[in-house]
């Protein structure tokens, strides 16, 4: 019989004691695996989704909801910047290539976007089926949008106004998908992107309409050209009429550089010159991370803390239990079991102990996440337990440290005794 | 033939104890009889192999075992000496054959599922072998630490005051079963005892005065 099955043989003689301890490793080990895996999963896909992407441009105001607004399409925009001027910083000589962003309408909670053919090489899409948008109120939709809106190639629908509601719909102009977007594991899988002019468009139509009911709907959202102009402009097409760029109006523009210099130009002369501000994605996400990361490091110390109290608790529970079992641990060295065997039976248990916890711990932490992914809303930030990082060997390791930290004083204390003197105790 | 030589220990407060020599023959049944106090614990741990004594020897089939170290005399006791305790003391936590076979393991010797049958079936509790201690009676539970003592056929078989703590019926029981295995597996029999019931029972006898 193997020492280790002694140890393992022993533990289950106690099963409420040694329930305890591998819950509270696991405890902790769970909160550690969420937060690693949690942590890496949203790091991926805040990269993933602005790896390319090395300014945005848009209104003033905070600088990271323009960010948040403009690449990750969670807030409301900041506001938004004449078409003239945005023309001009996209021909300048520092942008390798601009991506114009028109927001402010949805189809049940799905942005609407905007955009030329620069948003696609800018993202690399790939169609899963029909074609990329051509005309006006055309679209082309994101993998998830198909899916949640059961939306086909050739479905028509409505757009309202706003980011998320859908009581505002624009009845005027109905949008035809002919292109449905390949999965890209980015934000593009959440969006319906169509050109610039339809969204235009569909807001003149709309001021128009507004006009003419003699409505007295607030429009406090910037996408909205002054009213004056709309009834002016309204039945022409605004890409075929440059001259009206006066007018129109952009939410934000996207900016590659064309060279590495132009980081310490280009912000500069976008925030001073004009009346738009500058953001660069990477700044803003390191920011907000360091925003978040106060709240993880918290949670993480938590856990850490956890783990500190499985420990002692498994060295008391061993520690007492070797009390008890002193008179057992003599009698097998009666038998013939040397120093070293009591020692390994000993560390064997606070081993199997985090062990056991360690991996019960790993488990919940990867269930719990797929469980938390499951009940999220936003497909885009959606997480997943069915991915393993190499951190969770740290992990596994940390475990089998802290039984070996927590068992080594009985594990000595069963090698060192004196069988003799426990014996005559009797 | 186990004997042991001009042996004196030497106790922590200071107090020394000396042993007159004694010499026991294969197949032999001693008592080894001795009020509380007189040592005799001392000595069964000595000739045991767990206490070193201060001076003299213990020579046992031939070997010194104080001149093994470790592991080499751990493995010697389970190998050559079976205990009885006043107490079962099995292992709690493991089923007899389990309590058995770790005595086969722990000696060095490999597990011997037949060998733990049979001793079992010779102690009339052969049904008890997948039980757990907790579920065996007190008398049970004595023969199966009788079972462990002899399952690897020992030289030297001790029992520590085996009767001390039962009724005259069950002292002869006891007293009876141990003659049997020691002659049953050719171990020789030292009983330490204060007990003087079972004077009679003994042709030899070492005193401790």
């Amino acid at each position: 019989m193997s020492p280790i099955r002694i140890s393992w043989k022993s533990l289950w003689s106690k099963p409420l004691s040694s329930a305890l301890n591998i819950m509270l490793i696991a405890f902790g080990t769970g909160i550690l695996t969420i937060l690693i895996l949690a942590s890496s999963q949203i790091a991926g896909k805040l990269d993933n989704n602005s790896k390319d992407i090395d300014l945005v441009v848009g209104a003033k105001g905070s600088p990271l909801q323009l960010i948040l607004s403009s690449i990750y399409y969670i807030d409301f925009p900041t506001g938004n910047i004449p078409l003239k001027e945005a023309k001009e910083l996209m021909r300048s000589p520092f942008v390798k290539r601009a991506v114009p962003l028109a927001l402010g309408d949805n189809y049940n909670g799905s942005r609407i976007v905007g955009t030329d053919t620069n948003f696609v090489a800018l993202y690399k899409l790939n169609l899963a089926e029909g074609k990329f948008w051509n005309n006006d109120f055309e679209t082309t939709i994101g993998s998830s949008v198909a899916e949640s809106q059961q939306l086909k190639v050739g479905d028509k629908f409505y757009g309202a106004h706003g980011l998320s509601s859908s009581s505002d719909v624009h009845k005027s102009h109905q949008y035809t998908v002919t292109g449905i977007i390949a999965p890209q594991g980015n934000v593009a899988d959440n969006l319906i992107l169509t050109n610039v002019a339809s969204v235009w468009k569909m807001h003149d139509e709309h001021e128009e309409h507004d006009d003419a009911q003699a409505d007295q709907h607030e429009h406090s959202t910037a996408e909205h050209t002054d009213h004056d102009h709309a009834k002016h402009e309204g039945h022409h097409h605004a890409d075929h009429k440059p001259e009206t760029d006066d007018d129109k109006e952009l939410t934000s523009i996207l900016i590659q550089y064309r060279s590495p210099m132009s980081v310490a130009i280009f912000p500069r002369m976008v925030n001073e010159t004009t009346n738009m501000q500058s953001a660069s994605p990477a700044q803003e996400s390191t920011r907000l991370f360091s925003l978040i990361g106060v709240g993880v490091d918290t949670l993480q110390w938590f856990a850490i803390l956890i783990m500190l109290i499985a420990a002692v608790s498994v060295f008391v529970n061993l520690y007492n239990s070797l009390k008890e079992r002193q008179y057992d641990l003599a009698v097998m060295r009666i038998l013939g079991a040397s120093r070293g065997k009591l020692f390994v039976i000993v560390i064997a248990e606070g081993i199997i102990l985090t062990l056991a916890g360690t991996v019960v711990g790993l488990a919940l932490g990867h269930f719990a996440l797929q469980l938390i992914g499951s009940y999220q809303e936003s497909s885009q930030a959606k997480l997943t337990g069915f991915l393993f990082l190499n951190e969770e060997i740290y992990l596994f390791v940390a475990g089998l440290a802290i039984g070996i930290f927590a068992a080594i004083i009985p594990a000595i204390q069963a090698y060192r005794s004196d069988i003799s003197r426990i014996l005559s105790k009797n | 033939m186990i004997s042991i030589q001009s042996v004196s220990h030497q106790y922590p407060g200071g107090k020394q104890i000396s042993f007159r020599d004694w010499q026991i023959n294969d197949g032999d049944q001693w008592l080894l009889l001795g009020a509380s106090g007189s040592g005799k614990t001392t000595l069964l741990h000595i000739l045991t192999g767990i206490l070193q004594p201060s001076k003299g020897e213990v020579l046992m089939k031939d070997t010194s075992i104080y001149s093994l170290t470790g592991r080499a005399l751990d493995q010697f006791r389970g190998r050559h000496i079976g205990i009885i305790f006043q107490r079962p003391h099995l292992i709690k936590s493991l089923t007899i054959a389990e309590n058995l076979s770790l005595a086969q393991t722990f000696a060095g010797l490999a597990k011997d599922d037949r060998r733990i049958e049979e001793v079992l079936t010779a102690l009339g509790i052969a049904d008890k072998i997948h039980a757990y201690p907790h579920a065996l009676s007190q008398g049970q539970l004595q023969r199966v630490s009788i079972a462990r003592a002899v399952i690897n056929k020992p030289t030297l078989l001790i029992a520590d005051e085996p009767t001390s703590s039962l009724d005259d019926h069950n002292a002869m029981a006891v007293l009876k079963l141990l003659m049997e295995q020691s002659g049953a597996n050719q171990a020789t029999l030292v009983v330490a005892t204060h007990d003087k019931r079972v004077k009679d029972a003994f042709t030899n006898t070492y005193e401790l005065i």
